[in-house]
């Protein structure tokens, strides 16, 4: 399976490099997510792919290549733009704004212009539903929530702007194996629902059951490209750059 | 012990009252200027040098608006808008090109437009202060004194001012989105708020501030060009001992000198009081350099 069978494409890189000041991390990545396509970005630590994310999400900029959303041009565009155009961001460290409470980290995401009152209440009821401890929790500041439900208040934020694609990074790093298959889960509610997502992690079984493709990155670049369902863990492949 | 027992017969339980009025006061107008600041430093990590200027420009709008139409209270409200606007220009054009610059930039430039402003005034208005007639003219008896009304309205204005502008920052949209910025820019700017425009409103509600501040505490002190620095300094120290960047640190900080400043005048002369403001600050820096008021992080 090849990019080019990606039926309506939804974002792509074309030869993106980026630069941290004077060091080179992206050398001319290029990939494409599609409409509702679950993508997976594996690598080792340290090879670019949050980078890759942070760079879609337009919070570094790229010195060369083409970022697209919907076949629109959007490398250079400040992020703010970005997450009204429709692209939701999960960090690493998930960055939940730790005096909010958890209403109001979600508001951040929810007070836009032109959403109304009902569709609001529908959004939040909808996370709600997916993770009922944060309804528990609704008026209970950010920084109290341990690990895992502050991976749920990151990811909830980030359905508030009704993305068209959500960027995950590494949302299963650090958490209980219980949380792991929850956060699974909400993966496959999110396609479900016709969300793309580009999952950035080192669990590399979770990553292969929940995609329908993954890229492998190293070195700034993507050396791999394969359907999900042809690769397993133990292949060459995934050992040869993972060292799984 | 006999000295202890004549400290307190012959403590001056008037004087003491009527001290505890003033450092409320000033304490109270230090806390509005110390919010503007707190909020600046808090939100872009900005050090506010011209701080002092926009409440001395404040101070000017107000006599001009004063002297044109009479009425103090719309000499209040419009010094604080123009004086709002003008900070959201100078942050647009001073300090949104520097963001992300080594931090003496910011502090540079700042302190230029304090240089600018305040030559501006002395060459605009000239060395002699001007005067802000007070509203309220009337007076009550304390004990001996005949306190002004106004002295009291100045600090339940302020403490107003404050508290609406907590309720906004609790519960406002644009309140979340400051709150929001402060704690994390980036992430600020992931979910969709547009962080320069926060930078810029959150400048101009503190020049604002600073300006409702220079009106109000005009009638005491009268208008000149120079009257900022005093209160500059005051207020760094606020911020300083409050913990930067931390509003309700900053109030009760501003309080708190206040205070002791109007204490200590009892037994000292007012300009020897100011190094109890001193005293505090090196104390904070000492033993609790992230504020007398906040938890200590963990």
């Amino acid at each position: 399976m090849s990019q080019d069978t990606v039926a309506e494409p939804l974002v792509t890189l074309d030869g993106v490099h980026t630069y941290y000041g004077k060091s080179h991390i992206l050398h001319g990545v290029s990939l494409i997510v599609g409409k509702g396509e679950v993508v997976g970005l594996l690598g080792r630590n340290g090879v670019g792919k949050s980078t890759t994310l942070k760079t879609i999400m337009g919070l570094v900029q790229p010195n060369q290549g083409k970022v697209t959303l919907e076949g629109r041009p959007i490398a250079g565009a400040p992020a703010h733009k970005l997450a009204k155009l429709g692209i939701g961001y999960v960090p690493e460290d998930r960055r939940i704004f730790r005096l909010l409470t958890v209403m109001e980290n979600l508001r951040t995401g929810l007070d836009r212009p032109g959403v109304s009152d009902a569709r609001k209440q529908e959004l939040l009821d909808k996370v709600f539903a997916y993770f009922p401890v944060l309804g528990e929790r609704r008026n209970q500041a950010g920084g109290t929530l341990s690990g895992g439900e502050q991976q749920m208040l990151a990811i909830a934020r980030a359905m508030m702007l009704e993305p068209k694609i959500i960027l995950l990074d590494e949302p299963t790093e650090g958490l209980m194996p219980r949380m792991v298959s929850q956060i699974h889960q909400i993966i496959d509610a999110l396609h479900r629902e016709g969300v793309a997502i580009l999952l950035v992690e080192q669990n590399v079984p979770l990553t292969l059951e929940a995609s329908q493709r993954v890229y492998i990155m190293e070195k700034g670049v993507i050396r791999h490209h394969a359907a999900s369902s042809e690769l397993k863990v133990g292949d060459a492949v995934i050992k040869q750059y993972l060292g799984v | 012990m006999a000295s202890v027992l004549a400290f307190f017969q012959n403590f001056p339980i008037e004087l003491f009252i009527i001290q505890t009025l003033n450092g409320i006061v000033t304490g109270m107008i230090l806390a509005l200027i110390a919010s503007g600041l707190t909020l600046i430093f808090g939100i872009m990590d900005v050090v506010n040098f011209a701080h002092g200027e926009l409440f001395m420009l404040g101070a000017y709008m107000g006599v001009i608006v004063l002297s044109s139409t009479g009425s103090f209270w719309l000499a209040l409200i419009l010094a604080t808008l123009i004086v709002g606007l003008f900070g959201a220009a100078m942050q647009i054009v001073t300090l949104r090109p520097l963001i992300g610059r080594d931090p003496l930039t910011t502090i540079l430039a700042t302190f230029g437009v304090s240089l600018i402003l305040q030559n501006y005034a002395l060459w605009q208005f000239g060395p002699v202060a001007r005067k802000i007639n007070e509203p309220y003219t009337g007076h009550f008896n304390l004990f001996y004194l005949e306190y002004p009304y106004y002295r009291l309205v100045i600090a339940g204005l302020s403490a107003a001012i404050i508290g609406g502008f907590w309720l906004f920052l609790k519960y406002g949209k644009y309140g979340i989105w400051i709150r929001a910025t402060t704690q994390d820019r980036v992430m600020a700017q992931a979910m969709g708020i547009p962080v320069p425009l926060v930078h810029t409103a959150a400048f101009a509600i503190g020049a604002g501030m600073a300006a409702a501040s220079g009106v109000l505490f005009g009638p005491l002190v009268g208008v000149n060009h120079t009257m900022g620095l005093d209160w500059v300094l005051k207020a760094f120290i606020v911020v300083v001992v409050g913990g930067m960047g931390n509003l309700g640190g900053s109030i009760a900080a501003a309080i708190f000198i206040s205070l002791l400043e109007s204490y200590a005048s009892i037994w000292v002369n007012p300009a020897q009081a100011v190094i109890v403001s001193f005293v505090v600050l090196i104390f904070t820096l000492l033993f609790r350099p992230t504020g007398l008021f906040v938890p200590t992080p963990k």
